[in-house]
């Protein structure tokens, strides 16, 4: 640990050399909305949900290193309005019907929505055609809900040394796809023990026949909003 | 009586009294399950009528909308008549309120909008086993579908969205409550539900 420091909604965060700022305010007990992060794997800086300003200009605070001294706002209107209209495109873009998706209530793209007070998509939707890929014995892949964040491909690539997932093509036409000869899920290697099969902030990558082994209501965000959570610690599904 | 109701009806007794505030509702592509959970707010239905009467409404069984302070719509767009009531509803209301999953993102019944429309019709009324075979529906009373079913807020602009399928009764009220009472209706992320 060094002692340096810098301020973070007028809080003093101590960092350690290398940290970045989303990991030493979540180090020190501060909630930062985000999604494509997690604490075991490499930042990827893809969903901006994170974004915080840093002496004057929006940066993606999981991949900003820390520095002496910065001045970073996260907890304010402007920021809260710009992360908002970020999570509502990501609504749009995919197919998110909550009330019959098995995720609800354990989603942190709904959980993150719920904290930034988000009663609407805002949007136009694309309503997407995508594909279910219920090839592989205990899990379901749902494209329709998959918001990009390459968390599985981080897993499986960086921690299961299997690489089953990546992401393919550029911009909107970027699309998850599965290592295997068919690109289904059931001819890869992909297994229940995998990290992979645990990191997936959404309802796109779902253990079958557990879907509703906890009633609505009275699940995970459902009990504490993802501020409580969500700010350092083990991860929670 | 909630505490709210109560003050506005006590600051009445001393004031001539005011107008009661115009409240039109409609399910469009919806259930009828957001009305329900409206109904929900049970005896608190007896003070809200001391400050709104309904205009168009399943309560009232008045078909067509007319000037209104609050108009509040459950379900989606999914036919030319849907357009209709929709447009007719943010004509004559000062404040228009989305109530539910289905009016707010499409919901259950944009859940078709991956399959197209023919191939939809002609397994619903030709195709599907156990039917009497009378064909597709084509009288002309009837509302034609939409290609796609949209939320509301893509066909006109709506104020205020209340998310849940369906949002609790204590929700509507309290929306409700904060809407006569000359408040911005709070949205607490405690209270915010999708599902
Ligand atoms: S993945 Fe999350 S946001 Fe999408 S439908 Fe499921 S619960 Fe809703
Ligand atoms: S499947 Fe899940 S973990 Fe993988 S990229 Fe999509 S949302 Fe992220």
């Amino acid at each position: 640990m060094s002692d340096s420091c810098f301020s973070l909604d007028g809080a003093s965060i101590a960092f350690a050399a290398g940290q970045t700022i989303l990991q030493a305010a979540m180090d020190a007990g501060h909630y930062i909305p985000h999604l494509c992060f997690h604490p075991e794997l490499k930042p990827h800086g893809s969903c901006k949900v994170c974004s915080v300003r840093v002496d004057g200009n929006m940066m993606a605070s999981c991949t900003t290193p820390a520095r002496q001294g910065m001045k970073v706002e996260s907890a304010t209107t402007e920021v809260d309005d710009q992360r908002r209209a970020v999570v509502q495109m990501l609504f749009v873009e995919g197919n998110h019907f909550c009330p019959s998706c098995e995720q609800s209530g354990r989603c942190k793209l709904q959980a993150t929505a719920y904290e930034l007070q988000m009663t609407s998509p805002h949007f136009d939707h694309f309503f997407p055609d995508r594909a279910v890929d219920a090839s592989h014995p205990d899990f379901l892949l749902d494209f329709n809900r998959c918001i990009l964040c390459s968390l599985c491909v981080r897993a499986s690539r960086d921690v299961d040394q299997k690489a089953v997932f990546g992401l393919a093509g550029r911009g909107i036409g970027t699309r998850l796809i599965v290592n295997s000869e068919s690109g289904r899920l059931g001819d890869s290697d992909f297994a229940a023990t995998d990290k992979a099969a645990q990191v997936c902030p959404v309802g796109a990558i779902l253990r079958k026949r557990q879907g509703f082994n906890v009633p609505i209501g009275q699940r995970t965000y459902d009990v504490a909003p993802i501020r409580e959570s969500d700010r350092g610690g083990p991860e929670k599904r | 009586m909630n505490p709210i109701a109560a003050d506005l009806k006590s600051a009445d007794m001393d004031t001539p009294r005011k107008p009661k505030v115009r409240i039109a509702t409609t399910s469009l592509a919806g259930c009828f399950g957001c009305h329900m959970s409206f109904l929900d707010i049970d005896e608190r239905l007896v003070a809200l009528l001391e400050l709104v009467e309904f205009d168009r409404s399943p309560l009232t069984d008045i078909k067509v909308c007319g000037p209104c302070e609050i108009g509040i719509i459950e379900g989606g767009v999914c036919n030319a008549e849907n357009v209709h009531v929709l447009r007719t509803f943010r004509e004559q209301c000062t404040t228009l309120v989305a109530i539910g999953a289905c009016a707010i993102n499409g919901g259950l019944p944009a859940q078709r909008n991956h399959l197209p429309l023919a191939t939809l019709l002609q397994e619903v009324y030709t195709t599907r086993p156990g039917l009497a075979h009378g064909g597709i529906p084509n009288d002309p009373e009837l509302p034609l579908p939409l290609h796609k079913v949209h939320p509301l807020h893509e066909v006109v602009k709506v104020d205020y969205f209340i998310p849940g399928c369906p949002p609790s009764a204590e929700v509507i009220w309290t929306f409700l409550s904060d809407l006569l009472a000359g408040r911005a209706p709070a949205s607490d992320r405690r209270t915010i539900h999708f599902d």
